[in-house]
């Protein structure tokens, strides 16, 4: 066990918890960021993706060791008001359908907008592929993707 | 620890205030009633609402089917709320909790959740609306017939005075209500028939929907098990001396199932479980893998008796006459639900009651599973049903739930249970293997003069409920999409051979249509390829009195272009289905490779579901079942080695990504006939209409599930 300090969605938050513990497990037990899922605890389906100083980062490969004195943004902290582009797209679009990896999603897509303002389908389709959907909302992610780069 | 428990902190709140404002029970309490109003002609009694109109105008409309993306707290709140007048931003939806006494069937499955409201959901609308109109119509002093309700208001015409609902609400309590209303033209629908924004989509954008492993209760430990990974076998011993080394385990003890560990956080526990050293007594099955189970299924159904699910004309005798006789094989492997949230339960269990949280689609099932288990009467278990990450089947089981219980009870707190995605690969209730025997006879000029097909794959029913099922009776399920054959063939055998092992076997997506109708779709490409006739064309041809499956097949070509010229490489397959009540067609687009790789371009789908009410939500659950095909058409394989799943996660059970997700292209056929269900009729025609793509492009007919680009290869 030890104490470390991250900075989660601009808020300075203080664990005591086992070095090895990956950061999906200190956002969703320790602080109740559960917005964060829990999909396949290798880093295959990017079902727990946030951003680590920016860049999209499978949570549940992380360790908080490695994040200490990091900025952490999750799917909370995107917008509190759903008002970033990519989730006003996401209802526009209709896009989840259950839901489960949709903060997943909306992560990896926020990071590849922040790079590339205009991706094209193809960029998509590289930026999105280890995002896993098993309802099958990959059209809608596109378009949705797409919406929000026009807005953007 | 926050307590964040939404459905149940709500489920509070309207039962304390319900007191002063109109509530309304779908139900009635006898059977009888409601077949002398015409309510349940003979199909069992199963409604599915509650509606609560509150003195602060809020309508709340409780959703007692399981959400799991198809949108559910959206479409049936649409139906009843069409009827009641109600505005939509004033319709807050509430999950039930486990009442079948109040909700009846909670069951969700078989694409029925509108099929079986529909009716119900209008009359408690327009039965509420009835009594609002007439406490308004009271509290003016005027007669009914100058009121009207919109938007949530009564409007008196003459002198366009108006009250809300919530200020008529206490008063219309008052009032008996119609058990016959009278119904909405359905010209005059405001929700049906168009696309409602999702009640759900919000919080599903923004991280805050709660699902089962969302949940936190105060004093709640972690948990995970670990179960033999051999079907049948048992943990004979474990050493737990390391595993309890680690910061944070509790706790460490058998269950049932297998063992279980228990801690402070789910990264404690799952270090803990993989630091188990268990001994297991795998069983008998241990001696079985995927070739062996082939070959008992081969053997069986070659040798087995039959149970006959059709007959037509007279099979022998034309196969005596037949200038030649065609026979096939078609296969199918186990395929698994993977559900993108594995499965998981919180319960807490003690002083003879029980209160569980759980994305399940048998909220009842659960319920009944816990009375039974704890041994405690089913009042004492409360079972809160939370959205669910994916079902598709999988979570009409309720194995899982009792995992959490012995934890709880051995405890004595509450436990959040989580399965490891390793876990929840090796113990699904798998889509049943198949093999399949098809056989026509032929004239001279290829004209097919009959049709068999022996199906041969577990049996689901007989594994749950062997006692149904000693006598050689027919499991229907396992020869659903295949006994109903359409095609008008004169002379039909088609039978089954039940063949079950210790593999779990389970509802999944569209169950024993997925098989049966890559079989059939597949086969009769076949027939229209001997008798040297379009495929489209010659469906057409035997499909003469059947309208609905025209219609989509229709829609469906004409949508594609079929005919039209493709470029080298390139090949387009139509295939048509009707299951669960609705009719789905898709022709797929295919580019093959030299090498045999290829790519699935596009699916134009049609759709027949008769009344289309949330058309939106068609679309999606269109859109849904044509990538879950997809991934078992193309991907998702399940193999047995030493009696156990050989595939562990994502790596070696790999699931369709974006970039393989072909254009899709959706088409609703217009219908006023009863609406009926979207979840999985638009599966079934994705695998053939894929192979048979496949055929025009390279002239290689794909019998067997996945396709392979080795199966390719020129």
């Amino acid at each position: 066990m030890a104490r470390y300090s991250i900075t989660i969605n601009g808020k300075k938050q203080n664990v005591n918890v086992a070095e090895d513990m990956p950061l999906l497990w200190v956002l969703r037990d320790e602080l109740g960021l559960t917005g964060t899922k829990f999909g396949c605890g290798r880093g295959l389906c990017g079902t727990c993706t946030i951003h680590l100083d920016g860049e999209p980062t499978r949570a549940c490969m992380t360790s908080v060791e490695y994040v200490d004195g990091s900025e952490i943004t999750t799917i909370e902290g995107l917008s509190t008001d759903l008002s970033h582009p990519l989730q006003q797209a996401w209802i526009a679009e209709e896009v989840p359908q259950c839901g489960y990896c949709q903060s997943g999603q909306i992560m990896t897509a926020a990071a590849l907008l922040e790079k590339n303002s205009d991706p094209s389908d193809e960029d998509i389709n590289t930026a999105m592929k280890m995002n896993l959907c098993r309802c099958g909302t990959y059209q809608r992610i596109r378009k949705a993707i797409h919406r929000a780069a026009k807005e953007i | 620890m926050p307590e964040s428990s939404v459905s149940r902190r709500d489920f509070l709140k309207v039962s304390s205030t319900a007191g002063v404002g109109l509530m309304i029970g779908v139900f009635l309490p006898a059977k009888e009633r409601l077949v002398a109003a015409g309510l349940a002609p003979s199909q069992p009694f199963e409604p599915n609402a509650f509606l609560a109109i509150h003195p602060d105008n809020s309508v709340v409309i409780t959703v007692a089917k399981s959400e799991m993306g198809q949108h559910v707290r959206t479409s049936l709140p649409m139906i009843l709320g069409d009827e009641l007048e109600a505005d939509w931003s004033q319709i807050t939806v509430l999950q039930a909790d486990a009442n079948e006494q109040k909700y009846g069937n909670q069951g969700t499955g078989g694409s029925g959740s509108i099929r079986e409201s529909f009716t119900i959901l209008r009359k408690t609308g327009a039965a509420a609306k009835e009594v609002l109109i007439k406490a308004g119509a009271k509290k003016w002093g005027v007669t009914i017939e100058e009121c009207i309700a919109t938007k949530g208001k009564i409007i008196h015409l003459p002198t366009k005075r108006q009250f809300t609902f919530g200020e008529l609400a206490e008063m219309a309590s008052s009032y008996s209500l119609s058990t016959n209303p009278k119904l909405k033209d359905p010209e005059d629908f405001n929700f049906i028939g168009k696309s409602m924004p999702g009640k759900d989509t919000p919080s599903r954008a923004n991280g805050k929907a709660q699902f089962g492993i969302d949940i936190r209760i105060p004093d709640m430990l972690y948990a995970t098990v670990i179960h033999c990974p051999t079907f049948g076998g048992k943990a004979k011993s474990f050493n737990s001396n390391s595993a309890k080394g680690i910061p944070g385990v509790t706790d460490i003890f058998a269950i049932e199932e297998g063992v279980a560990i228990v801690g402070n956080n789910t990264w404690s526990v799952i270090q803990g479980q993989r630091a188990l050293d268990i001994e297991w007594d795998h069983g008998d099955f241990a001696n079985w893998d995927s070739n062996r189970i082939k070959s008992f299924m081969e053997k069986k159904g070659g040798s087995g008796k039959a149970v006959i699910a059709r007959k037509e004309g007279d099979v022998t005798t034309a196969h005596k006459k037949a200038a030649s006789v065609f026979e096939v094989q078609y296969e199918v492997p186990f395929t698994h639900h993977a559900t993108m949230e594995p499965m998981n339960c919180v319960a807490h269990v003690g002083n003879g009651k029980c209160e569980i949280w759980v994305p399940t689609q048998v909220p009842q099932r659960v319920q009944t599973k816990a009375a039974e288990h704890l041994g405690i009467p089913l009042e004492q278990v409360k079972v809160h049903v939370t959205l669910l990450g994916g079902g598709f089947g999988r979570r009409l089981f309720a194995d899982y739930v009792t995992d959490a219980l012995e934890i709880s009870q051995k405890i004595g707190k509450p436990v959040k249970m989580l399965w490891t995605r390793e876990e929840d690969m090796a113990h699904d209730f798998f889509r049943p293997t198949s093999i399949h025997k098809l056989s026509a006879a032929l004239t001279k000029k290829n004209q097919a003069k009959s049709w068999s097909h022996r199906i041969i794959a577990p049996s689901i029913s007989a594994q749950r409920s062997p006692q149904k099922f000693t006598k050689g009776e027919l499991d229907k399920s396992a020869v659903s999409g295949a006994r109903n054959l359409p095609y008008e063939i004169p002379n039909l055998h088609i039978d089954y051979i039940m063949t079950n092992t210790k593999v779990p076997v389970g509802w999944w997506r569209a169950v024993y249509n997925s098989q049966n109708g890559f079989a059939n779709e597949g086969f009769v490409d076949e027939l229209a390829h001997l008798a040297d006739e379009d495929p489209y064309h010659f469906r057409v041809k035997l499909l003469k009195n059947s309208p609905r499956h025209l219609g989509v097949l229709n829609v469906a070509a004409e949508k594609s272009g079929w005919g039209t010229k493709l470029g080298k490489g390139r090949g387009r397959g139509i295939a048509v289905h009707e299951s669960f009540g609705s009719w789905a067609a898709h022709v797929a687009e295919v580019t093959v490779k030299s090498d045999g790789s290829f790519t699935v371009d596009r699916i134009v789908g049609a759709i027949d579901c008769g009344l289309p009410v949330h058309p939106d939500g068609i679309r999606m659950q269109m859109e849904s079942g044509i990538v879950y095909g997809l991934t078992s058409t193309l991907k998702g394989e399940i193999t047995i080695k030493k009696g156990a799943v050989e595939q562990s996660n994502f790596h070696d059970f790999e699931l369709l990504r974006i970039d393989e997700s072909p254009e899709m292209e959706i088409h609703i056929v217009a219908s006023d006939e009863p609406p009926s269900g979207a979840g999985e009729p638009g599966l079934p025609p994705v695998a053939p209409s894929v192979a048979n793509a496949i055929f025009d492009a390279t002239g290689k007919r794909i019998r067997k599930l996945p396709i392979r680009p080795e199966d390719l290869r020129a």
